[in-house]
């Protein structure tokens, strides 16, 4: 156990070397003190916040707890009614979470990168512009983006949607886009792709603008005849880095969506489940039944998703340093 | 005249350059930003419409006789209720400045041993960091409120700053960006025996800039949008910040124009400083992105 770890590892960003933590602890203190020092703030806070949440949700979900008694531990008994009793989590959480992530993740990550090449492909003065434009949709995150979105869908004939559609008169009644629950999940997704241009967009367009011009000089020689395979054999290698990083933005900031739902509809649950993402299904046995032993369970569940979506990224875009 | 002349030539010259692709991709992609732009025109004009042009059929898109009614109403109108607007608007300038001062400081405390230390556990850190870049925290609320509450901040300041402090992203981005500092010169103000609090003050610090910037925007727009810690960690109405405020208006709102003035107004507010900032720091953000692989 105590032979020294760094010969067999392989891939030292993913297994850190544990062994280092347990060999003399106070005398690694005394030498690296500063280290330790500098770290600390951020540590306490990042334990605090997100590590021993993270543990206790899953400590909870194991049991039964309504915020009143103590907590009683339960087994599995979560778990199996998640995966067998929990109809609305089948019917409506799942595939809505499914259908909203598969539209709004991929399709976003891509748009996002072909929207950052071809803003790199114009003159340099003008980026500029084109980013702001694209990136500030992202700012409006949370409440102020229903407000926005609510302006246009608003469900009375004085809406900008339901107004000019009557006035071209594809419909003959004004609709009401954001309660109704054939409409709901169609705007959600909309909304979100529109302010998903945020941290990972910049990055994809920092990657592009980083690539190294010889590349593509080098590729001409090699023969290289169009954009097309410009972007595939050499864009795209030589920042994936950033393709990863945007990547793992895109997971994370579609799973954790769940909001928007409720501000659009003003109602968790939404109207006929129609926008019950996996968040809101959490939302509604923790806040509002205090189920929160069962919330935890279904917050399990999402972090296990979300993880392992991620590591599919890893294995498109991680670099092998075998 | 001779150096104006020149100048008309190159900049005549560069246009020229410009090749048919690059026209068609300049109109294409300018009316893809007009699109992208337009729900946020929108929202301009709706907060300035006075209350009566909020009614008009078909409804206009530029606000006719522009007022500051809406804004005026917001703090008049709330002047009287229990918690005026402007005490939700001062809570969250507190509330935001603390989180950016407190959670630039600590990422960059924390990025810079990261980055350029050896030290047990190191390894073990950042790939924590790593990790939880791909959780959100708003997926464990419930216990991050047991969390909070077991620590007494409930109702208090540090409720809203703590919980968001901690940045596994900003950490992540300046650790990625000290990196890019050589070593030999960190290395030759210490033979010249500056001390290590002063290299880091008087070298990381200023070099690594475009990252803390990057933090800032990013810190500075979490805090400032987000009502999760007024509706689970804040019970008093008076402790609650504008996004909070903006949602109870907003409650309303799907099916009825009467107060979409005053949201539009208020979500104005909460827009327009995300903007502004970002505008200032943008070409800081750009260079501190281009560091921001996961390799």
């Amino acid at each position: 156990m105590s032979s020294p770890a760094s010969g067999t590892i392989q891939q030292p960003m993913e297994r850190p070397k544990q062994i280092a933590v347990i060999t003399p602890f106070v005398q690694a203190i005394k030498q690296h003190w500063l280290s330790y020092l500098f770290v600390a703030p951020f540590l306490i806070t990042f334990i605090l916040f997100i590590v021993i949440p993270t543990l206790a949700a899953i400590g909870l979900s194991f049991t039964y707890f309504n915020a009143i008694e103590a907590p009683k531990f339960v087994g599995w008994l979560n778990y199996r009614n998640l995966l067998t009793q929990d109809m609305v989590f089948w019917k409506y959480a799942i595939p809505n979470t499914f259908k909203f992530a598969v539209i709004v993740g991929p399709l976003g990550y891509i748009a996002g990168f072909i929207l950052a090449w071809l803003v790199s492909q114009l003159p340099a003065r003008i980026r500029v512009i084109y980013t702001l434009a694209l990136y500030t949709p992202s700012m409006t995150a949370g409440v102020a983006m229903a407000v926005v979105w609510l302006i246009v869908f608003s469900g009375d004939r004085l809406g900008y949607l339901n107004s000019f559609l009557l006035e071209v008169g594809i419909i003959d009644q004004a609709q009401l886009w954001t309660q109704d629950p054939k409409y709901l999940m169609n705007v959600m997704i909309l909304v979100t792709l529109w302010g998903s241009m945020g941290v990972g967009f910049l990055a994809l367009l920092a990657g592009i603008q980083n690539v190294d011009v010889q590349l593509y000089e080098a590729g001409k020689i090699d023969g290289i005849r169009n954009r097309l395979q410009e972007i595939w054999y050499i864009t795209i290698p030589s920042m994936k880095p950033q393709m990863l990083f945007g990547a793992v933005m895109a997971v994370v900031g579609t799973l954790k969506a769940g909001q928007i739902s409720v501000q659009l509809s003003g109602a968790n649950p939404s109207p006929q489940y129609s926008g019950h993402l996996l968040i809101n299904h959490i939302d509604d046995y923790g806040f509002i039944r205090y189920e929160m032993g069962y919330a935890s369970t279904i917050s399990v569940v999402l972090l296990v998703m979300t993880y392992l979506v991620s590591r599919l990224c890893w294995k498109l875009f991680g670099s092998k340093e075998e | 005249m001779q150096a104006w002349n020149n100048a008309l030539r190159k900049g005549i010259g560069s246009l020229r350059k410009v090749s048919a692709f690059q026209w068609i991709l300049f109109i294409l992609m300018s009316l893809l930003a007009m699109f992208m732009l337009l729900p946020i025109v929108y929202l301009f004009n709706h907060a300035l419409k006075p209350y009566y042009e909020l009614f008009l059929y078909p409804p206009t898109f530029i606000a006719r006789n522009p007022s500051f009614q809406n804004f005026i109403d917001l703090i008049v109108v709330t002047q009287s209720s229990i918690v005026p607007m402007t005490r939700y608007l001062f809570n969250s300038i507190v509330a935001s400045l603390l989180v950016v001062v407190t959670s630039c400081l600590f990422s960059v405390l924390c990025a810079y041993p990261l980055s350029k230390h050896k030290f047990p556990g190191k390894g073990l850190i950042f790939s924590g960091i790593i990790i939880s870049l791909m959780f959100a925290p708003e997926m464990v609320g419930i216990p991050r409120y047991f969390v909070i509450s077991q620590l007494g901040i409930i109702n208090t300041y540090w409720g809203h700053v703590l919980p968001l402090v901690a940045m596994p992203v900003g950490v992540f981005l300046m650790k990625q960006f000290i990196d890019q500092i050589p070593n030999e010169l960190l290395e030759a103000s210490k033979v010249e025996g500056a001390k290590e609090h002063m290299i880091f003050l008087k070298i990381v610090i200023p070099l690594c800039m475009p990252a803390v910037a990057t933090t800032a925007i990013l810190s500075f727009q979490s805090a400032w949008s987000t009502d999760e810690t007024s509706t689970l960690f804040m019970e008093n109405e008076t402790m609650k910040t504008l996004p909070f405020f903006v949602n109870t208006l907003t409650n309303q709102l799907a099916n009825n124009v009467a107060n979409q003035g005053a949201a539009a107004a208020a979500a104005l507010l909460l827009f327009i400083p995300n903007f502004i900032i970002f505008l200032l720091l943008q070409r800081k953000v750009i260079t501190t992105m281009m560091h921001s692989g996961i390799k």
